[in-house]
């Protein structure tokens, strides 16, 4: 996995940059002439809501107004907005890259090259400088300890398929999830289309976020989640609610999730001082240890309870893959569960 | 508008004679509301159509044709058909038992049960939906939780994320409608005929499955195509139980076609059936509740007695208590334990117990601020324009002020025929590109409430402008007022509580509208009920209690008003 090694180059270059704080200044200044700054994100609700938070805190007298919606429904609204000349969104974040493969191909991506971007690894950088990956999330499974046994408990991928598990499986949608339309083409490469024909037979619950799930499995409604955003189920874990995560040994999808700024936004300095702010190392490190990320930050920490991402195998998919199969993964998907 | 000065040679009394017959100044003003209304209606409709049958080569039946050959379609079509014919059914039988015990029965407490079927009423079925699947999800319920505990048994009692649960919820919140048609009537129908029934040594209820039923019968025919329609149209209920379990809907279905690469053609071309469904039941209904043989209903007749139910008293009582505590005192009981509780699926004890989401969701969640007052916004103007032009509307047709004013009030009831999903295809088209771009603005669900509600304000002030005699228009008139003056100062003072009723009726239609808004929301332009929505995808359970507390709470407090306004029972005058 090239980033990887790319990730642990860039730990030992260790970087100590002293930026020019006059550049800083202005760009600041610009932006809070802006005011606001409109971000359409998939990041979860508490996480993207507590960014947003962090954000005005640190700048204060510039608002970010946060929409969010699943990685699908985001790319939505920006064609919908752009097919009617609206311009209101500055900063573009979804979990499914291959977006921004469209996005960029359809001129609506300025490009910024954010100076906090310079230490992340090849795999989180668009060579062309229009998206930078914000966060890494997992998509795992997750089970109920209260209800499944841990001797008990799947081990792998394969595992879900035991009908043993019927009626008691949770899926999120990929044509809602970034992170699940990523996990689909994931598995889909490695275990084929015929994993998702042999899983639906185990009628799952279909819910629409990777988020959602972690409520579904800790109520004990549907015990055991197929997928799922792993720093979700590590988030609602840690509340105390009766989570277990599984990380499969064959491999973990790994979903780079990107940000960009909007060709025609309205407040293009404030833009990119967010994506300074979200990308830098300060904002990473939150992300890591208040919402339970993984990011492409070299010089980021991780809980202790975390397993390291070296020590993972991950299965990571092509962003132009992504985008030019998104039809057919959402509609083979659709066909075997039913919506 | 240049008047023409015709009077300045007659004399004064003959001039304010002259006057009533001469060209009124105030034409423009009724003419202008007419073609306003008109082109609301046609501009949606007309996009729908143009949409599904043309593309760039031309005319072309191939959107009809993927859609009504594609297996999954057709499934979603079935689907509906079947739900909201058991609704149907169900809603008439639970809506009229209840409409004929609170009207023609010594049942107990009949305000307290007519304001609990109104509460029902309120309920934004979209939340009942995600209350029920709180209540009967088939591991985590409540109910099915006890049910285990109970019974010691390991499955479920009822799983909610099915047909038969779908079917279940939308009854629920679909058995009102019939509820107010049955009771309407029944009120109406006097005794008689059952008295002539009891001469002849019938027993009470051979009188009441003899007499009163038939006499009823056209009214539960329309109350079951009243509620077959509204389940039909339903988007956030089919969205939140069937989704989960494979099963979609028309409406979930064209909500689908708006995703990520849109094929607008077909929403529209799968808009069509369903438009030309509810326009050939309505026609039906039209037909059943025209008939002249049931001179017996209607105005008011002899005497109304109420039937003894005698040792049924109490057990009628408590088969009407249960049915209410399904679509009421559950529901939202479940409600506020979820706005209260950490997890919500835990007991509600001291450690569970929070106030955290109400904080999250007014202070911190950035959606929330922006959303409710853009639903107040909506739901305020949307009322009071309404209710102006439902006011002018309806004293054109009433008043005959232009020729045709007869077709106008078809034009101005259209919206009843039209499923809210439907209606927002149509504006989304006609109103996202130059030169009328709407879209991206709170105007389009302005546009889209105004154009939903219209019907409902339209009959409300129209009922009651039919008990106004228009002789004292006519002597302010004679007086030298013009007819726009007269109706200010006469006839609206004296409609006063027909009008407070009409606006809170647009208002509360307003605030819990989702299937219309669904499609025609920007980020920009959010509203609580799209909020709730986009919560539910994401699983924010105690948020969305949190909301739909809110939802109800304003409702119930406009009703209140209503009532301490006007003076009147907010749910005596039927819908529609």
């Amino acid at each position: 996995m090239k980033y990887l090694v790319a990730i642990a180059l860039a730990a030992l270059a260790a970087l100590s940059a002293t930026r020019s704080h006059a550049q800083d200044a202005a760009m600041i200044e610009a932006a809070r002439k802006e005011g606001k700054v409109v971000w359409y994100t998939s990041l979860a609700i508490p996480s993207s809501t507590a960014l947003a938070h962090y954000f005005m805190n640190k700048y204060k007298g510039i608002e970010v107004i946060v929409n969010r919606n699943g990685s699908q429904r985001v790319l939505q609204m920006v064609m919908q907005e752009a097919g009617a000349s609206i311009k209101n969104v500055d900063v573009i974040h979804t979990s499914d890259a291959g977006h921004f493969v469209l996005l960029k191909g359809k001129g609506l991506l300025a490009q910024y090259s954010p100076k906090a971007a310079e230490v992340f690894p090849a795999g989180f950088k668009d060579p062309a400088g229009y998206f930078f990956g914000m966060r890494a999330t997992l998509s795992s499974i997750a089970y109920n300890p209260r209800v499944i046994n841990e001797k008990d408990a799947p081990k792998t991928w394969k595992d879900l398929l035991d009908p043993k598990w019927r009626g008691k499986e949770v899926t999120a949608h990929p044509g809602y999830s970034g992170i699940i339309m990523t996990h689909v083409l994931a598995l889909v490469k490695q275990l084929g289309w015929e994993y998702f024909q042999e899983l639906a037979k185990n009628k799952l619950h279909i819910v629409q976020s990777a988020n959602d799930p972690a409520q579904v499995v800790a109520s004990g409604e549907r015990p055991l989640g197929v997928n799922g955003a792993e720093y979700f189920y590590y988030k609602t874990m840690k509340q105390g609610n009766p989570i277990k995560i599984v990380y499969p040994k064959e491999g973990v999808p790994l979903v780079v999730s990107p940000t960009a700024i909007a060709k025609d936004a309205p407040h293009p300095n404030a833009a990119r001082l967010f994506t300074e702010f979200i990308l830098s190392k300060e904002n990473q490190q939150i992300l890591a240890d208040k919402e339970g990320l993984y990011t492409g930050h070299p010089e980021v920490t991780y809980p202790k309870d975390k397993p390291m991402l070296k020590d993972l195998k991950l299965w990571a998919v092509d962003a132009e893959e992504l985008e030019k199969r998104n039809a057919e993964l959402k509609k083979r998907f659709t066909e075997f569960f039913g919506a | 508008m240049s008047i023409p000065q015709t009077t300045v040679a007659e004399s004064a009394a003959g001039a304010r004679a002259f006057r009533l017959r001469r060209f009124d100044a105030t034409l423009p003003v009724w003419m202008g509301a007419a073609l306003f209304v008109v082109v609301l209606m046609l501009l949606p409709l007309g996009a729908i159509f143009t949409t599904s049958a043309f593309t760039e080569k031309g005319l072309t039946l191939g959107n009809y044709v993927e859609v009504f050959t594609d297996p999954a379609y057709l499934k979603a079509i079935w689907n509906s058909v079947i739900t909201s014919f058991w609704v149907g059914v169900i809603a008439v039988a639970v809506g009229a038992l209840l409409g004929w015990l609170v009207t023609r029965t010594d049942l107990p407490f009949p305000r307290a049960v007519r304001a609990l079927v109104m509460a029902s009423f309120v309920t934004p079925p979209f939340l009942g939906a995600f209350a029920w699947t709180l209540l009967a999800g088939p591991n985590a319920g409540l109910l099915n939780n006890w049910y285990r505990a109970a019974s010691g048994s390991e499955t479920a009692l009822f799983n909610i994320f099915t047909i038969e649960g779908l079917i279940f919820v939308m009854a629920l919140y679909s058995f009102p409608y019939v509820f107010s048609m049955i009771a309407n009537v029944s009120e109406l129908i006097s005794s008689d005929l059952e008295d002539a029934a009891n001469i002849l040594g019938a027993s009470r209820w051979k009188i009441a499955l003899t007499i009163t039923l038939p006499l009823t019968a056209p009214a539960l025919i329309g109350g079951f195509i009243v509620a077959f329609l509204h389940s039909l149209s339903l988007f956030g209920a089919p969205a939140i139980l069937g989704l989960p379990a494979g099963i979609h809907t028309i409406t979930t279905q064209i909500w689908a076609f708006f995703q990520y690469p849109p094929r607008l053609d077909l929403a529209a071309a799968f808009s069509v059936p369903l438009l030309l469904a509810t326009v050939g039941l309505i026609a039906v209904q039209k037909k059943l509740l025209g008939r002249r043989g049931y001179s017996t209903v209607g105005g008011k007749g002899g005497q109304k007695r109420l039937l003894k139910l005698g040792y049924l008293r109490w057990p009628a009582f408590l088969l009407v208590a249960a049915i209410l505590s399904l679509s009421v005192f559950l529901p939202y009981g479940i409600l506020l334990k979820a706005a209260l509780s950490k997890a919500w699926a835990m007991p509600l004890t001291l450690d569970n117990f929070t106030l955290g989401n109400f904080t999250f969701t007014f202070f911190q969640y950035g959606d929330t601020q922006a959303a409710i007052l853009n639903t107040f916004k909506l739901g305020i103007a949307t009322a009071t324009a309404g209710t102006l032009l439902a006011t002018l509307l309806a004293y054109i047709t009433n008043r005959q002020l232009l020729r045709g004013a007869r077709y106008l009030s078809f034009f101005v009831l259209a919206p009843l025929v039209i499923p809210g999903i439907v209606l927002a295809v149509g504006l989304f088209i006609a109103y996202s590109k130059p030169p009328l771009m709407l879209y991206g603005t709170i105007w389009i669900l302005f546009v889209a409430y105004l154009t939903k509600e219209m019907p409902i304000g339209f009959s409300q002030t129209e009922s009651t402008f039919k008990t106004i005699h228009p002789e004292l228009e006519d002597a302010t008139r004679i007086i030298g007022a013009n007819r726009l003056r007269a109706l200010k100062d006469v006839t609206v003072p004296l409609a006063r509580s027909g009008l407070i009723a009409a606006w809170s009726f647009i208002f509360i239609g307003v605030i819990r509208e989702l299937s219309a808004s669904i499609l025609l929301f920007t980020p920009s332009s959010k509203v609580v009920s799209v909020v709730i929505f986009d919560l539910k995808e994401e699983g924010q359970i105690g948020a969305i209690a949190v909301l739909g507390i809110l939802l109800l709470a304003v409702s119930f407090l406009i009703i209140l008003a209503v009532q301490w306004l006007a003076g009147r029972e907010f749910f005596a005058s039927s819908r529609g």
